[in-house]
């Protein structure tokens, strides 16, 4: 199982997600934007230590512990974002728009 | 003209990653034959088990510490009530949880159990029964109090891995260096917890803030 | 062949991430996300992480699922009532 597609589509998965990111202002794309871009670093951590004949334990693990963190964020982000609306009726980053 | 600009630096962004992760790799390795070699001392057949508890067992702590603190943060942003209005309007759900209950509790306990030699854990097990906690939630079977029952189940998880921390700096080791041929029973205990913890703050986060209190409240 | 089961799971990903970014309507961007976690599911099994992929499974795709659902009906309905209250207001 060559991991070399799954590397690009990591630096992809990044890329997508970051250009999410930057241009949408509504909180909830936003929180989807950072969860895409944490999956492509997931997706670089396995497959690089998928290279040899045994898998490399130790980003395995530290993944595991990415995706629980990245729950926990995700649940607070939203949490936050709420409250936001809750508070002043908007869940958007910025005043630009009315 | 933010959404052209944010395309641009997306696309640099990935270009430089692309060519980054394509570059000549040195031979692979990293600490697989490192990690393997010690198994038995670290007290679990499954590498990846034994690294999360074994070898950066420090960092594990601190990730359950990062589910409590999550927690408490989304509790201190809102409320909401204990009970869930619609249900009574899931009677298909009542059914399927009477049949597919049981299984999630039984089958997140043996993920945890089975965590030490196959693919598994203490993670993997409390998600699992977290799952079943949001079903019963959505169907109205699962409505919890803020109490002292809830709370010590949230912070059972970090309480146990301090403690066995603790412990192993009292026996005179350093932090987290379990004791010959104890290793795998601490993992052990340590998972346990943890499953409680894990299963208990993601079913809370499911709730999206602090939910009623016990009987104290009207 | 099994080479090129890896580079279909590869595009997938790259497009379903695509549509959970760009697609206008929130809820089918969040299922889009969902659909996007199960397939990473797989990848991590294909790349021989199963501890990974039982946990991206449940939680990274499951319960942030869920997590994400509830929150977009909550934050809807705020919507539709501050609409309704303003059209009260104005009308």
């Amino acid at each position: 199982m060559s991991p070399d597609p799954y590397l690009l589509a990591g630096a992809a998965l990044f890329a997508i997600g970051l250009r999410g990111l930057l241009a949408h202002r509504n909180l909830l794309r936003c929180l989807l934007a950072i969860n895409v871009m944490g999956s492509g670093v997931f997706l670089v951590f396995i497959a690089i230590g998928a290279r040899g004949p045994l898998p490399d334990p130790v980003p395995q693990a530290m993944v595991l512990t990415g995706i629980v963190v990245s729950v926990c964020a995700t649940g607070l982000g939203l949490a936050l974002a709420e409250r936001l609306q809750e508070l002043t009726g908007r869940a958007e980053l910025g005043e630009d728009d009315p | 003209m933010r959404r052209h600009i944010s395309s641009v630096v997306a696309f640099v962004v990935f270009a430089v990653l692309a060519w980054g992760v394509t570059a000549e790799w040195t031979e692979p390795g990293g600490l697989v034959s490192e990690a393997r070699a010690s198994l038995d001392r670290a007290g679990a057949r499954n590498p990846v088990t034994a690294v999360l508890l074994s070898y950066r067992g420090y960092d594990t702590l601190l990730e359950v510490g990062v589910l409590l603190l999550a927690i408490a943060s989304v509790w201190s942003l809102r409320r909401v009530p204990s009970t869930e209005p619609h249900g009574a309007e899931r009677p298909l759900l009542g059914a399927l949880l009477e049949l597919i209950l049981p299984l999630v509790v039984v089958a997140g306990g043996y993920l945890l159990w089975i965590g030490s030699d196959l693919p598994g854990g203490a993670f993997q097990g409390g998600a699992l029964i977290a799952g079943g906690l949001v079903l019963a939630r959505l169907r109205g079977a699962y409505e919890p109090r803020d109490g002292v029952w809830l709370r010590l189940g949230l912070v059972a998880g970090l309480l146990v891995f301090v403690g066995v921390a603790a412990g192993t700096l009292a026996a005179g080791g350093r932090l987290l260096e379990y004791p010959e041929g104890r290793a795998s029973s601490l993992i052990l205990l340590i998972e346990g917890a943890a499953v409680v913890s894990i299963a208990l703050t993601l079913g809370a986060m499911y709730l999206g803030g602090r939910p009623d209190r016990g009987s104290d409240e009207p | 062949m099994l080479a090129l089961l890896d580079v279909l799971l590869a595009l997938s990903l790259v497009v379903l991430a695509w549509g959970a970014m760009a697609d206008p309507d929130l809820f089918r961007a969040v299922v889009k996300l969902i659909t996007l976690g199960m397939v990473m599911a797989l990848v991590w099994v294909r790349l021989q992480a199963t501890d990974v992929a039982l946990a991206e499974a449940a939680v990274g795709s499951g319960l942030t699922g869920a997590l994400l659902l509830s929150s977009l009906r909550r934050m809807r309905g705020r919507e539709a009532e501050r609409d309704g209250a303003r059209k009260g207001q104005g009308g």
